[in-house]
């Protein structure tokens, strides 16, 4: 059920916590012991309520935020800090309105120190494969709101770091853009097969995309579940249907809706 | 996938489209109308002077104050350099001053907290009033005037200028930390080319008070320039003078204003090509 442990992980997430002092000198629990491993080229998810310190796991393993406990291992060693190590596209596309599509999508290889010229070449040659062919001249606000997630994307890609962390990427699309951007974005992994951290809290979302889901839980956030989703590769839209995808989803499902029927009841009583 | 890229390029293809004609007919659609509006009160103005038969040192025609202006051309026009020099040094320290302490305010918790407040009550002194005690300090050259432009237009600025500094998104700030960016290639990328929309809202208010603070500054002690030759002028009961000159004035803060707009114009067009298709 779990990795592999003989298999070299880019990720390792060990025993990581994060307290802080609330506003009213009290401490708060935002993350508490969660343990991740994570092998080259997989797809993992990270599912679980608002508040369940997903997000600050992720600014942990980005390098924005430091833990209070616990080491994080990138490719098995442990880093001063992972700033600069790591893809990290949040959850807004944060394009900057100030330069072309183009310019936008080079700003990691830029900050790296490549030159203008052969970023903007590296980047030419994924505009197709980004659907953002003919557009490289434009204003991001001339942008749908997908093709702003996939320029994101896109950025995120040309960065070139082995693993990607993704904060929800689709979470402001509408449904049938949703869908048709994650079966572009399972194309592109399969194609590069970087390795992905994934975080929604749509578990449908989760178990189509990914080779293994974590479930975390609310207050104090920490690991509950670890499912590996064995469905067959490469996955079609179709498989939404399919009995092992469901039970999948259930699977995920009960420990999500008995926690948060169980926070509604602390909160009625 | 295709068909999304389709349907987008088409988007695309037709918003280029625009005709140049098109664009000539709005322009003029922005600059008639005013135009128009004008010659209608300058029509009113003439005709209302001349029925009443009103003194023309009381209220002169626009007649009197156009051919006053010709006649006055030459000295008009050496009064009027001596001022658009006193802006201009005086508008640049006041752009030099207002963003260098908004950079400096905006890259440091501490100092923003022990020189906001002050910068503030220097808002509070009545600038003109202080003008006189530069007069005494620095003599009636052009330094009393430079200073006192300065000191009226820099606060627009450097408040606009901070405003837009700490606008930035920390999301955008903290993307760039995890690209490696350090604090300087953050502020070039991200920090400043997100507060010049703020910063050039503040030029244009500095540029329209730089033109009043050199009146205010030639009041107090000049031999020459516009304020100057008002204040000549209305000793002599010219009216008809001291219209052109205010004319010339105005002229001039027109003109100071309309570059910085065009500065604007060419260094934000993606704030500029935004705006137009909202208002469409």
């Amino acid at each position: 059920m779990t990795a592999p442990q003989e298999a070299p992980a880019k990720l390792v997430v060990e025993d990581v916590g994060k307290r802080f002092a609330g506003d009213g000198g009290e401490t708060v629990v935002a993350l508490e012991g969660a343990d991740l491993r994570i092998a080259p080229g997989e797809f993992v998810s990270i599912v679980g309520p608002s508040g369940c310190g997903k997000s600050t796991l992720f600014n942990i393993v980005a390098g924005l935020t430091r833990p209070t406990r616990g080491r994080v291992l990138l490719d098995g060693e442990e880093h001063a800090s992972l700033l600069g190590r790591v893809g990290y596209m949040p959850q807004k596309d944060l394009l900057m309105p100030w330069r072309s599509v183009l310019d936008n999508v080079t700003l990691g290889l830029e900050m790296g120190g490549v030159s203008r010229r052969d970023a903007r070449e590296l980047a030419r040659a994924e505009l197709g494969r980004f659907g953002l062919r003919g557009f490289e001249r434009r204003w991001p606000r001339d942008l749908s709101g997908g093709m702003r997630q996939r320029a994101a994307l896109l950025r995120t890609f040309l960065a070139g770091r082995e693993l990607m962390l993704l904060d929800e990427p689709f979470g402001a699309l509408d449904a049938l853009t949703r869908q048709t951007m994650q079966e572009w974005l399972l194309d592109v992994w399969a194609a590069d097969r970087k390795t992905i951290l994934f975080i929604t809290h749509d578990v449908e979302e989760a178990v189509y995309l990914s080779d293994r889901v974590y479930v975390m839980s609310g207050r104090p956030g920490r690991v509950q579940l670890c499912v590996e989703i064995d469905l067959p590769r490469p996955r079609r839209f179709e498989i939404h249907g399919s009995p092992a995808f469901v039970a999948l989803k259930q699977r995920l499902l009960a420990p999500l809706h008995e926690a948060s029927r169980r926070q509604l009841e602390e909160v009625v009583a | 996938m295709s068909a999304v890229q389709t349907a987008a390029s088409a988007r695309g293809e037709a918003e280029s489209r625009r005709g140049s004609g098109a664009r000539l007919r709005r322009a003029a659609g922005h600059v008639l109308p005013p135009l128009l509006f004008l010659a209608l009160v300058l029509v009113l103005w003439q005709a209302g002077v001349r029925i009443s038969g009103t003194e023309e040192s009381t209220l002169p025609a626009p007649t009197d104050v156009f051919s006053a202006m010709w006649e006055n051309r030459t000295l008009l026009a050496d009064n009027a350099w001596v001022t658009i020099q006193e802006i201009l040094i005086g508008y640049t320290a006041a752009i030099v001053l207002g963003v260098g302490l908004a950079v400096v305010l905006a890259s440091s918790l501490l100092a923003e907290r022990a020189m906001y407040p002050w910068l503030v009550v220097s808002q509070m002194v009545p600038i003109p009033a202080i003008a006189p005690i530069l007069v005494i300090w620095t003599g009636f050259d052009l330094r009393p005037k430079v200073i006192v432009i300065a000191l009226v237009s820099f606060f627009p600025i450097a408040v606009n200028t901070l405003d837009g500094l700490k606008s930035t998104e920390p999301e955008l700030l903290n993307l760039l930390k995890t690209l490696g960016a350090g604090r300087w290639k953050r502020f070039r990328t991200a920090q400043l080319p997100s507060a010049l929309p703020f910063l050039f809202s503040g030029l244009k208010i500095g540029a329209a008070l730089s033109v009043i603070g050199a009146v205010f500054a030639e009041w107090v002690g000049a031999d020459a320039g516009l304020g100057y030759l008002i204040l000549t002028l209305n000793n002599q009961v010219a009216t008809a003078e001291m219209f052109a000159t205010i004319i010339v004035l105005a002229v001039i803060g027109i003109a100071l204003f309309g570059l910085v707009r065009l500065a604007e114009r060419l260094m934000l067009p993606w704030y500029h090509a935004g705006r137009k298709e909202e208002r469409a």
